[in-house]
């Protein structure tokens, strides 16, 4: 067994709920079982939010002015890094799901997930957060 | 003990339920296309447009103002849908005790209906422009 990923090997330390034993496995899969739940979150709100394009326009152009303001454009960084995160490491955990041999590998693919998370998400963070000082300044 | 619940990379392909079955390749199958659906539409509304350009006006009257860019949001909608709540079934399955475990199960499925109908009526009852 790999160190610090596998699943519990101990029946004495079996808990009732789900838990790795520690190590980037176990940080890998809660960060993607938080991001997916915060990602779900905002889902609900957001079929709501484009609903309101047909039932209650004004009410939606209101949650835009929301969305885009500085505050809501923090938020939206933190929703895309989630986003990212989620998208990253599900292709790592359906790589190893079909290639069973790749999880020798597990612990590269996740520097790779976080390699391609900060090349691409701290320019996307800066694009998105931008008008926040262009409006300031 | 069982079979493990979880392998190194997630949950192992589940052997003792055809519906768990099926669930653990709907929510890869469905994480396939939103891989590119969700991240193509992040992109968009957040790289290429900025979200203070994107009224309700603009939506219907750029965004939306064509059949195969609506069924397109459609598809991402039922990918979200399949995707977003079966794995929120697995989370619920993880840390909802037993006895309010189909109560719970029930609201989850209530609310992706509910989901399910606004987004389809929006998609389908917004005037062209």
């Amino acid at each position: 067994m790999v160190r610090g990923s596998g699943p519990l090997a101990s029946p004495q330390k079996l808990r009732s709920y789900p838990s790795y034993r520690g190590g980037e496995g176990m940080a890998a899969w809660a960060f993607h079982r938080i991001s997916g739940i915060g990602v779900w979150l905002f889902i609900i709100l957001h079929v709501i939010d484009i609903w309101l394009i047909g039932a209650n326009p004004e009410a939606y152009d209101f949650l835009g002015q929301i969305y885009s303001s500085p505050p809501g454009r923090v938020a939206e960084t933190l929703l895309g890094a989630a986003l990212f995160y989620h998208a990253l490491n599900g292709m790592r955990i359906v790589v190893m799901d079909f290639w069973p041999a790749l999880t020798a590998y597990h612990r590269q693919l996740w520097r790779i997930v976080w390699i391609v998370f900060f090349a691409i998400g701290l320019p996307g963070a800066y694009i998105i957060l931008k008008p926040i000082w262009e409006v300031a300044g | 003990m069982s079979a493990p619940r979880y392998s190194l990379s997630g949950r192992p392909r589940p052997t003792g339920s055809t519906v768990d079955l099926y669930v653990w390749y709907a929510v890869r199958l469905s994480s396939l296309a939103l891989f590119v659906l969700a991240l193509a539409h992040f992109a968009m509304t957040h790289f290429v447009f900025d979200p203070a350009d994107q009224s309700a006006e603009w939506v219907r009257q750029t965004r939306w103002n064509s059949v195969a860019l609506r069924a397109l949001d459609w598809g991402m909608l039922m990918a979200v849908l399949v995707h977003g709540f079966l794995g929120m079934r697995t989370v619920l399955q993880d840390y909802v005790p037993s006895r309010v475990r189909s109560l719970s199960l029930g609201a989850l499925y209530l609310l992706a209906l509910i989901l399910f109908v606004l987004g389809t009526q929006v998609v389908i009852a917004l005037p062209f422009d």
